[in-house]
């Protein structure tokens, strides 16, 4: 009876105003245009073609070197037959959008939070929101696997998974208001999912802020350059803050303009600032140094007022961020360096590597998380998005187009990454207990690994750390180095040569710990916030968020959550990101787990006809969840020690019960006790919400099913009166409804304003 | 004034209109991106919807916004 309305409760009962030119192109004109011409067979086999040269090249061919244009290639063309085909597929048969509806931006504008914006505006938007440090970390270690296991993860991964996930969740975020998936897991998977998947976010926030912080001490420990140009991006914000508020309120871009030139000057000058005694002297820090000073600028910065110091790093990240990615993108396609790294290593079937153990199978995917799939966005794709989506068409523009250019970022992370000599690369990427910090050791280290082709002399070592003005560059792990000197050795290419080699690369640090340390501050405002929410249940009183007790004992807790954390892999005697880093991947795959059980759920109950492709959604999900299940159970189960964080847990324990001193020193013994206890209790903590709560939306939509639910819980359509085009351009149709609408609005007098948030 | 007119017309001032038009359409994307456009964005839709309700200053405004983003902080991404 109701499956012809099945979930679009009574969309049919959209009437248009008659008044107004029509506000969608119609159905039949939207299949025809789909239809394909031969012009177009032409095109998207060519297309089609192209790619397959390019895999080939990567995957069969892998001569003694590849070119890096074959990555770009491989990956575009991927793409682009992944928007093309398979983002369709969904938009006909999961989402179904209908421009016929109104969206939120359209019925809750307010002119502030909902906005209709101009579809181009909100991609740029919506992928500064989605894009951070995380594309630029992952890849970098999961090199150590060769390049073609992280290339595929990340290419075919991004079409299957992380883009379908984005896309559904910014769509039913839309068609709810934009509520979030908190939100969300809460009405759909009832009271025991919603809560799982809620302590999920709040410990998955405390352990994302705690690497990405860990990241940036890395990459700063002993680099007075790097600790000079970073603090300096704080009194650089502030002066940003302070020009917006009391000077020229609004002027976003401006300020940004400056506050850039400020960053430059502030990098180029710390060079000469780390030459003089005195730079020496106050910026040359350790890395505790810097952890606890991270922890302290954590508190601060997210107690202070959001206009001092949040908002204008923000503006000025974003600015570079959509600067440095085009300018990446360009020097890899000018420069086209040659790569010598392998395909594959032995580090892939044994799970030995220095970099993080694990086999890859599951940890390749756990590792690159961002990039592939990213769980931590689908808190950006229900947050502010779909408040200022103007029709519903563009949701598939917006959220899958989004997600696959942050991917297109991780393939140029990678090729950067693995543009570097092999042998610094595992000189850098090993962690100080292997190579124990020196030239000496990194060098006996790296060329006892037994790599074919890795030859590496103390000379390389040195003249690579004098070349990027740092003191060494052994042992530098987090993937931020390695990431800046394949950055420094492109650019330099291109300009200033290797005279320019220290500025590109602190450049690069600079890039990314002006992305980690907003994201510090970012998600420890939002932790706070989720705990102030939850102990006011309790506690009235903390959900008053003028009431700055509250504030402060809920971001003291945060702040020493994830300082906890930052402190003992910093600390940490076996590495600290070698150790750590599985976590951070564990956790967002697990938010990604949960976002497509959320979505999986909605998608059973909007009737029989939907039932059918639930595999789209099922496939991704089945995918993460094995992944992560499977990284869970290792990490907690496998006897050996290198991988299991109990059976390391254990062996140390024995070491300690037996006085056996062979594992070095009490103190240390005892930290790696200490460490692998909470590593090992995070991950079992994790695995059990996962479980939860995919059984929870499983159980929800077989019941779903049975029951023939034909209403996912949407919100009431209201008929549109506004049209916009879908994608990037205009088709014709498109093109001549809005010269119907321009010549509508010249005749009637109206004014429109999109376009800004 | 109708030789500049006609000057416009010729191939340079066909380009320089068009560098004009490219350099004015960049210019918009990246202030609608930044945000700089959101005061004039509130106040067209206040004009239009709530012609009748007082206008806070653009840098009233501005504090507004900000207090709003202290009370309801967005995440920003990994």
């Amino acid at each position: 009876m109701a499956s012809s309305r099945e979930s679009r409760r009574g969309a049919d009962a959209l009437v248009q105003d008659p008044a107004l030119p029509p506000v969608a192109v119609p159905e039949a004109e939207l299949q025809r245009e789909s239809r394909m011409t031969l012009p177009k067979i032409v095109l998207w086999a060519a297309i089609a073609l192209l790619g397959a040269v390019a895999w080939t090249m990567l995957a069969i061919v892998r001569g003694e070197t590849v070119n890096a244009i074959w990555f770009v290639f491989a990956a575009v063309c991927t793409y682009l037959i992944g928007y093309r085909f398979y983002s369709k597929v969904i938009e006909r048969y999961i989402t179904r959008p209908d421009d016929r509806r109104a969206t939120p931006a359209e019925t809750k504008q307010d002119g502030k939070d909902y906005v209709p914006t101009d579809r181009r505006v909100l991609y740029g938007h919506h992928f500064a929101a989605i894009a951070g440090a995380g594309p630029l970390v992952g890849p970098v270690l999961a090199a150590q696997m060769g390049f073609l296991p992280g290339t595929i993860w990340i290419i075919v991964g991004v079409v299957l998974a992380g883009a379908v996930q984005d896309y559904t969740v910014l769509f039913f975020s839309m068609r709810r208001g934009g509520r979030s998936i908190g939100q969300m897991a809460r009405d759909v998977l009832g009271k025991v999912g919603g809560t799982a998947a809620i302590i999920a976010s709040l410990l998955i926030m405390i352990i994302i802020v705690a690497i990405l912080a860990l990241v940036v001490v890395n990459a700063l420990g002993e680099s007075p350059w790097g600790v000079f140009s970073v603090a300096m991006t704080i009194p650089i914000a502030l002066f940003m803050g302070l020009y917006l508020r009391f000077l020229r309120p609004g002027r976003i871009t401006e300020v940004s303009l400056i506050g850039f030139v400020l960053l430059i000057a502030a990098i180029a000058g710390g060079g000469a600032v780390a030459a003089t005694e005195w730079g020496q002297a106050i910026f040359h820090l350790d890395r505790t140094t810097i952890a606890w000073a991270i922890i302290v600028y954590g508190f601060i910065a997210a107690v202070l007022p959001v206009w001092l110091l949040l908002a204008p790093r923000d503006y000025l990240s974003t600015f570079m961020k959509i600067g440095v990615i085009v300018m990446l993108a360009g020097a890899i396609v000018l420069v086209r360096p040659e790569i010598e790294v392998p395909a594959f290593t032995e580090f892939a079937e044994t799970g030995l590597g220095p970099v993080f153990s694990g086999t890859l199978f599951p940890f390749l995917f756990v590792t690159i998380a961002c990039g592939a799939l990213s769980g931590f966005h689908a808190l950006i794709s229900s947050g502010t998005t779909p408040k200022l989506v103007e029709k519903e068409r563009q949701t598939r523009f917006i959220g899958y187009g989004g997600m696959l250019m942050e991917s297109f970022v991780a393939i140029m992370a990678l090729v950067a990454a693995i543009s570097i000599d092999q042998g610094i690369y595992f000189a850098m990427n090993s962690p100080a207990a292997l190579t124990g910090g020196r030239v000496e050791g990194a060098v006996a280290f790296v060329n006892s690994l037994g790599l074919t082709g890795v030859n590496l002399t103390p000379d390389m070592l040195t003249s690579t750390a004098a070349a990027v003005g740092e003191e060494t560059v052994v042992s530098r792990t987090g993937g931020a180095p390695t990431l800046a000197l394949g950055l420094a050795h492109i650019m330099q290419q291109i300009g200033g040569g290797t005279a320019m080699m220290g500025f590109w690369y602190h450049f690069a640090i600079m890039f990314e710990a002006l992305f980690i340390l907003t994201a510090v501050d970012a998600g420890t405002r939002v932790a706070r916030f989720m705990l102030q929410d939850s102990i006011g249940a309790w506690m009235p009183k903390f959900r008053d968020i003028s009431w700055r007790p509250g504030v402060w004992i809920c971001t003291g807790i945060m702040v020493a959550g994830w300082g906890y954390i930052l402190i003992l892999g910093v600390t940490d005697p076996l590495g600290g990101i070698n150790t750590f880093f599985p976590l951070f991947g564990i956790a967002n795959q697990l938010l990604a787990a949960i976002a497509l059980a959320v979505v999986f759920a909605i998608v059973a109950k909007r009737g029989p006809s939907y039932v059918r492709w639930l595999w789209i959604i099922a496939l991704p999900l089945a995918f993460t969840a094995v992944i992560t299940i499977t990284a869970s159970m290792y990490k907690i189960f496998s006897p050996v020690p290198a991988i299991g964080y109990w059976a390391n847990n254990a062996k140390y324990r024995a070491a300690q019960a037996a006085g056996d001193g062979s594992l070095g020193e009490p103190e240390v013994v005892e930290a790696v006790i200490r460490n692998t206890a909470v590593q090992g209790t995070l991950s079992i903590v994790f695995v059990v919400l996962t479980i939860v709560v995919i059984a929870v939306a499983i159980i929800s939509a077989v019941n779903s099913i049975r029951r023939g639910v034909t209403d996912d819980g949407e919100d009431e359509p209201v008929p549109s009166r506004i049209y916009a085009p879908s994608g990037l351009i205009a088709s014709k149709a498109e093109r001549a409804l809005e010269a119907q609408w321009q010549e509508h609005d010249a005749a009637t007098g109206t004014v429109r304003s999109r376009g800004a948030h | 004034m109708s030789t500049a007119q006609h000057g416009l017309r010729s191939a340079p001032g066909v380009v320089w209109n068009r560098m004009r038009r490219a350099a004015s359409g960049i210019r918009w994307y990246l202030t609608t991106l930044m945000g700089d456009r959101a005061y004039e964005t509130y106040l067209a839709h206040q004009r239009a919807h709530h012609p009748d309700a007082p206008v806070p200053t653009e840098r009233q405004f501005w504090r507004d916004r900000m207090r709003e983003q202290d009370r309801n902080p967005g995440a920003r991404c990994c």
